[in-house]
Order: structure tokens, then sequence, then C-alpha cells
């Protein structure tokens, strides 16, 4: 018997794991979970660069055509190609799990999955056309 | 097919080891076997101190989940065939404190699943004389798939969130108590909203969505508590515009 174990049939020696800090890298749906998780920063970082752009925008035209050509540098080009990815992989997965959050019922009837998801895509489809169509309005 | 495959089970002798160890053992292989079949093998002709709980080994009594190649899963629902070529590691549920080889203590679950009021709670219980509390099918069918949970645990063991923070309700406790708020017969959901909207409650849950993946009886423990968010937020807000209000 080892000398830690004080064991005795009425005292009873539990054995309590402990998570390992790398736990979310045992199973491809943890790893999934904390990939979503980390798109946030670059939801934020999209944030912060409408935010940039609109002060730049407010203070004339000057200072707009500075902050484009900014925008153009190798390194802002890089980072947006990124955060391009993780913001696409955050709204798809969240788009996904809408039915999972949201319990739609129309007449007593639970409305099915994929059209509770499926019309995310539909708004997102329209709202993108709608901004489309006014960037390029002037354009001719 | 082959003729035996090998079982990696994890033993813990508090008497004799200081952690968890893994012992291996070979059963034959039949294809309408399930891991529970195998354990129950080694029980019978291999090793009669290997100790694991099961029970009705028909996917009804929850007794017998085990984490099977690292995933949460019922044993009597586990084929080896699904397992193959093996070897199949069996360990006890994760995040629950192991009291001897697969066998894990659950009275943390069952506390917390207390303070839920998983039961019809009513202001005032009508007389027998009224008769039954009737319900439609409509009602019915609004929490049956919550009703469906055998408290068998495999969601905690599949919820990181129960790891980490050790004091979080959990899925299918915070489910069990979405099925009776749900319930038109019921009148407890303010005495479970303090309980439920704390930071233990739904806003410990993360939203991995591993507990419904895992969940044999397809629960759906994160949709209940994704639901129950909107409620809980919804009653904040409500608390707050009308302070005074009757709630």
């Amino acid at each position: 018997m080892s000398d830690l174990a004080q064991y005795t049939p009425y005292h009873p020696r539990w054995y309590r794991r402990r998570m390992p800090v790398l736990w979310w890298l045992k199973d491809r749906a943890y790893v999934k979970f904390v990939l979503r998780e980390l798109t946030s920063v670059f939801v934020a970082f999209f944030a912060l660069t409408s935010l940039w752009q609109l002060r730049a925008l407010a203070q004339g035209p000057d200072a707009y055509a500075r902050f484009v050509a900014r925008l153009k540098a190798p390194i802002f080009l890089a980072v947006d190609i990124v955060a391009l990815g993780f913001v696409l992989f955050h709204t798809i997965t969240w788009f996904n799990l809408t039915p999972t959050a949201m319990v739609v019922r129309v007449r007593g009837k639970r409305v099915p999955d994929m059209i509770v998801a499926g019309s995310n895509y539909v708004v997102w489809v329209l709202v993108s056309a709608a901004v489309a169509w006014i960037l390029t309005r002037g354009v001719k | 097919m082959p003729p035996t495959v090998m079982l990696e089970v994890s033993r813990y002798r508090p008497e004799q080891d200081d952690k968890p160890v893994f012992q291996t053992y070979e059963v034959p292989f039949r294809d309408d076997w399930v891991v529970l079949d195998a354990l129950n093998y080694i029980k019978d002709r291999l090793d009669g101190s290997l100790s694991f709980r099961w029970s009705c080994r028909m996917g009804v009594c929850g007794s017998c989940g085990m984490m099977v190649n690292g995933r949460p899963k019922l044993t009597c629902a586990a084929f080896l065939s699904d397992h193959l070529p093996g070897p199949i590691r069996v360990e006890p549920l994760n995040y629950f404190p192991i009291m001897r080889d697969l066998i894990v203590d659950i009275t943390d679950f069952l506390e917390k699943l207390k303070k839920v009021k998983p039961w019809i709670v009513r202001d005032q219980v009508l007389p027998l004389e009224k008769g039954e509390y009737r319900q439609t099918p409509q009602q019915l069918d609004v929490y049956r798939q919550f009703s469906q949970c055998i408290n068998c645990m495999l969601c905690y063991a599949a919820c990181p969130v129960v790891g980490l923070e050790p004091g979080f309700v959990g899925p299918a406790a915070i489910a069990l108590a979405q099925r009776y708020n749900l319930d038109s017969r019921d009148e407890g959901a303010k005495q479970r909203l303090k309980i439920l909207s704390d930071h233990a409650g739904i806003w410990g849950c993360t939203f991995v969505g591993e507990c419904t993946q895992v969940c044999p009886k397809h629960v759906d423990p994160a949709g209940a508590i994704q639901q129950y968010k909107l409620t809980g937020a919804l009653d904040t807000l409500k608390s707050f515009l009308l302070p005074f209000g009757t709630r």
C-alpha cells in the first residue's frame, strides 16, 4: 500500500482530476468553440476600423485619402484578410446556432431549424445587396 | 472481423493507487456486443475486482455513462464494432471525482438538481375533487423534449465549463428546470429564476454546445440554456424598467 493512501472502507479517498490548460486541443469540437470565441477579437477589430474610418470621414477629404492610403499598406491588407476569414466564421457559426437558441412557433408548431437559420442568410444577402446598391449608385 | 479486441480500462483502487492507471484486457469480439458487455465479461471471467455502474442495458436508466475513447457515452449503446480496431479506452466520466475504477461521485450533481426544483410547483394545489390538471398536446409539445432526460450526466462530462467552474449548475439541471418552467401546470418559474439567472446558472454557459451533441436522449440542454438566457435577460430588463412592478 502506498504511503499516501489513507483509505479505509469508511473513509473513501476520491481522485480529483485537474483540467489541463490545453483541454481545448483534445477534441475538434472544443477547438472549433475556442476559435469561435476568438473571432470576437476580429469583430472588434473591424468595428474599430469602421470608427477610425468615420473619424477620418468627419475630418474632411484629405484625412480620408490618408486613411485609405494607410489601409492599402501590405500589413493592413494581410490583417484584413485574416480578419475577414474569422468574421465569416463568426457569422456562419452563429447563424447556424440560432435555431438552438430561438424556438419559433407558428400556430403552435415549431418552425423547422433550416428556415430559422436560413432566414438569417436571406436578411444577410438583402442587407448586403442594399449596401452594394447604395455604394454603386454614384459610380457610372 | 477480429476474434478479440483490447480494452484499456482506467483503474483506481484508492487503497493502493495514488492516481488512476490503465489496465489492458483482451475480450472476445462479438458483433452484437457493446462496451458494457465487454466490461461485464471482464468482471465475470477475467477480473472480478473491476468496479463500474450499470443497470438496465437499454439506455433508460442512465447509470452506465463513461468516457469511451475520450467521448462521453452510454456504454450500453456504444458498440465494440464502432470502435475497431481498438484498443478501446474506457475511463470514468470527466470532471467528476473518481471513487473507484469507473465509478464517480455524483453527489454534487444531485445537489444542483435539487436546487432547481425539478418538480411541478403550484402556488395553490387544487383539491382532488377538482380533477386532474389538464394539458393539450400542444402544451405537452412545448416541454416534451426536455422531459426525456435520464440524468446520465454525459452532458456534464462533455461541458468544459463544468470542469473549469465547479459551481456551474450544468446542462441537465438547467434543461430540467426549463422543462418545468415550460409546463403549463407549473407555477414555480419565479422560484427557479434566482438560481438560474445567476452567474453560476445560465450565464456560466458559453454555448460550447457539446452537451447537446452527446445527449443520448436528444434533450438539447444547450438549446434549453440559450432559450432561458432570453427569458432571464427580459426579466432583468423588466425589473430595471419597472422597479416597483409586481414580479
